[in-house]
């Protein structure tokens, strides 16, 4: 394309204020702020109707008595209670249900983000076949989950799983409850759905820390280097506190991820063997129970209680991560 | 230059031996040595082996598997489950499904987040700040809370079984991310450009379609892999909508419908899974330096 040089272009930039409104007596100023305005609106349009408008509607149907018979009677103007919150709170399932939640997200969460530091730091410095290594670190992550659960699914079936067959004795690893390892009791299905979501997203965690890691300047880590300081010294002192904000950041998007995770738990086990968690109960309660209110209830409270972690999280950690 | 020299030469320490604290130096770094392999051993191990075995079981016949489910190897490779699969299974149908349902959330995700990701980054306009915060809620939002009041809006609509309706719940989830992602990058399309372009008769829409789309092929790509995975991966919303027609069925639902029931062999299923999961392997590492940077974009910033 020919056109004048850049440079002559830029002082085209910003019109003197006195010089004529083109268009129809409007400013350049204000002619951006509509065309931006148009353009954005097709995405604003979306999200508002398939994001915002079902998020205000899941709010009112927590406070109705909602099934899918009596859906039609039930308007924006109808009978508002607030049976559903009583209801599922009274019910021991929910609470339950509810740690289950808590300890599978914080552990899920903390072991993706451990392991996958771990990778990090052992894939930072070239080695052969290291972009071999990496691409199949990153399969778990990339690969769709339905796929990956199956496959989980099948390696440890006790009759013909692989891993069985490595093991003195069958375990049913998501079928039962409790079961006892060293003599201590542990629940099975659930260590199992963690160490799945472990596996499944530590890549994520190594993205993101490996990114990090590379963009560190090396010229902390050499000083620390000619000062003596031994690897873990290096480590604790150097390259962990230029870390921090990222894993703070990890632990944010993973706890909400995981918090709220159905397709996991529900694939694996669906929700048997002390692996209920909230979000797979609300699917078990909008479908199979035909509660729709109920469901929307637990969906509800889950946000809240969701809120309510980051909030806290953000008070004692967020001022900390933004120091380092 | 002479410091330049200079500096080089205190690094190579472990040659002159101090005395206590190196010989933790040492001890550590040997300990680091060794453990180094292992973990990246180990690492590959875990995340390859699975896949490995998926392959391996998809070309068994389901009496070896039962007879011997020890062994890795197929003593007799056969090719006769993807057959099935795709086949008598219908996995050709769910492919089917499954690629207009992501081609289509691709195109549409675009059409709407390059004009949406070009505002953001060039215009200033009444609450081009607090668009963020939308994307960022919307990207962090639980599925399973929306899921409850477009199942019942889609049963009350009859869109149920419609594969319309799951479009445009994946153009929703991803177009946020797709303007975040493309934003940025259009913000390091030099302006001087868009003038020249701007000064040469060229409208908005021109000087978007002529000269930044043409400058950010890496970042369309890397938008529209994105916003395929999600809508190949995705389940819940399937789930929801589909699982009452198997026609509609994509193939994540239709494998983990078939994968209940006892009548189907394992390993074809297996097959089933391979299946699923070879497009977007495939895909993703055909692409995968761009779509890295494009998902790690928020960590570099730090």
């Amino acid at each position: 394309m020919s056109g004048p040089p850049p440079g002559s272009a830029a002082t085209m930039e910003r019109p003197a204020p006195a010089a004529p409104p083109p268009g129809p007596g409007r400013t350049l100023r204000q002619q951006e702020g509509r065309a931006g305005l148009y353009l954005i609106s097709p995405t604003l349009v979306i999200t508002l109707v398939v994001v915002v408008v079902p998020l205000l509607w899941a709010i009112m149907l927590a406070f109705q008595d909602a099934r899918l018979i009596n859906i039609r009677q039930v308007g924006i103007f109808g009978h508002y209670t607030l049976e559903n919150f009583t209801y599922v709170l009274a019910e021991p399932g929910f609470w339950s249900s509810l740690v289950t939640t808590l300890v599978y997200t914080v552990a899920g969460t903390a072991l993706s983000i451990a392991i996958g530091l771990v990778a990090a730091l052992a894939l930072r410095d070239r080695f052969r076949g290291r972009t071999l290594v990496r691409a199949s670190i990153l399969v778990p992550y990339v690969a769709p989950v339905v796929a990956v659960a199956f496959l989980w699914d099948v390696m440890l079936n006790p009759q013909y799983g692989i891993v069985n067959t490595w093991l003195g004795e069958p375990v049913a690893f998501l079928t039962q409850a409790e079961g006892t390892l060293f003599g201590v009791q542990v629940p099975v299905a659930l260590l199992t759905v963690i160490a799945f979501e472990a596996w499944r997203y530590f890549p994520f965690a190594f993205l993101f820390i490996l990114a990090r890691l590379q963009a560190l300047p090396p010229e902390l880590d050499e000083a620390a280097v000619v000062d003596g300081a031994t690897p873990s010294q290096r480590f604790r002192y150097v390259i962990m506190p230029q870390l921090w904000r990222v894993v703070a950041l990890l632990s944010v998007l993973r706890f909400v991820f995981t918090f709220t995770k159905f397709d996991d738990v529900y694939l694996l086990t669906g929700g048997g063997a002390g692996t209920e968690v909230v979000s797979v109960r609300v699917y078990d309660f909008l479908t199979s129970r035909d509660d729709i209110g109920a469901s929307a209830a637990q969906a509800i409270i889950m946000a809240v209680v969701l809120v309510v972690f980051l909030v806290i999280y953000l008070r004692f950690f967020g001022g900390g991560a933004e120091r380092s | 230059m002479s410091q330049a020299v200079t500096t080089p030469t205190p690094i190579p320490t472990p040659a002159s031996p101090p005395p206590a604290p190196m010989s933790r130096d040492r001890v550590e770094r040997a300990v680091l040595r060794v453990l180094k392999p292992l973990v990246i051993t180990v690492l590959t191990l875990v995340t390859a082996f699975p896949f490995f075995y998926m392959v391996m079981l998809s070309l068994r016949d389901i009496q070896e598997l039962i007879l011997d489910p020890g062994s890795l190897w197929p003593d007799r490779f056969t090719l006769s489950t993807y057959a099935d699969v795709l086949g008598r299974q219908g996995f050709l149908t769910f492919i089917g499904n499954s690629a207009i349902v992501a081609v289509a959330s691709v195109a549409v995700t675009l059409l709407i987040a390059v004009p949406g990701a070009y505002a953001v980054a060039r215009l200033r306009f009444f609450g081009r700040r607090q668009v963020h915060f939308l994307f960022l809620a919307v990207y962090l939002f639980p599925a399973i809370v929306l899921a409850i009041p477009l199942f019942v809006l889609f049963t009350m609509l009859g869109l149920r079984g419609s594969l319309v309706g799951l479009i445009l719940v994946y153009i929703a989830q991803t177009v946020p991310v797709a303007v975040y992602m493309l934003r940025n990058y259009f913000e390091s399309v030099p302006q001087s450009v868009e003038e020249a372009a701007s000064i040469d008769g060229c409208g908005r829409m021109e000087t978007i379609w002529r000269v930044v789309l043409p400058l950010s092929k890496p970042a369309l790509m890397a938008t529209g892999l994105y916003s395929f995975m999600i809508a190949w991966n995705e389940f819940l919303f399937a789930l929801l909508f589909l699982v009452e027609r198997r026609d509609s069925w994509t193939v994540s639902l239709g494998l983990s419908q078939l994968a209940g029931s006892i009548e189907i062999p394992t390993t074809v299923l297996m097959a089933g899974s391979v299946v699923l999961t070879l497009p977007i392997v495939v895909v993703f590492f055909a692409s995968e330096r761009l779509l890295t940077e494009g998902l790690t974009v928020g960590a570099e910033k730090g």
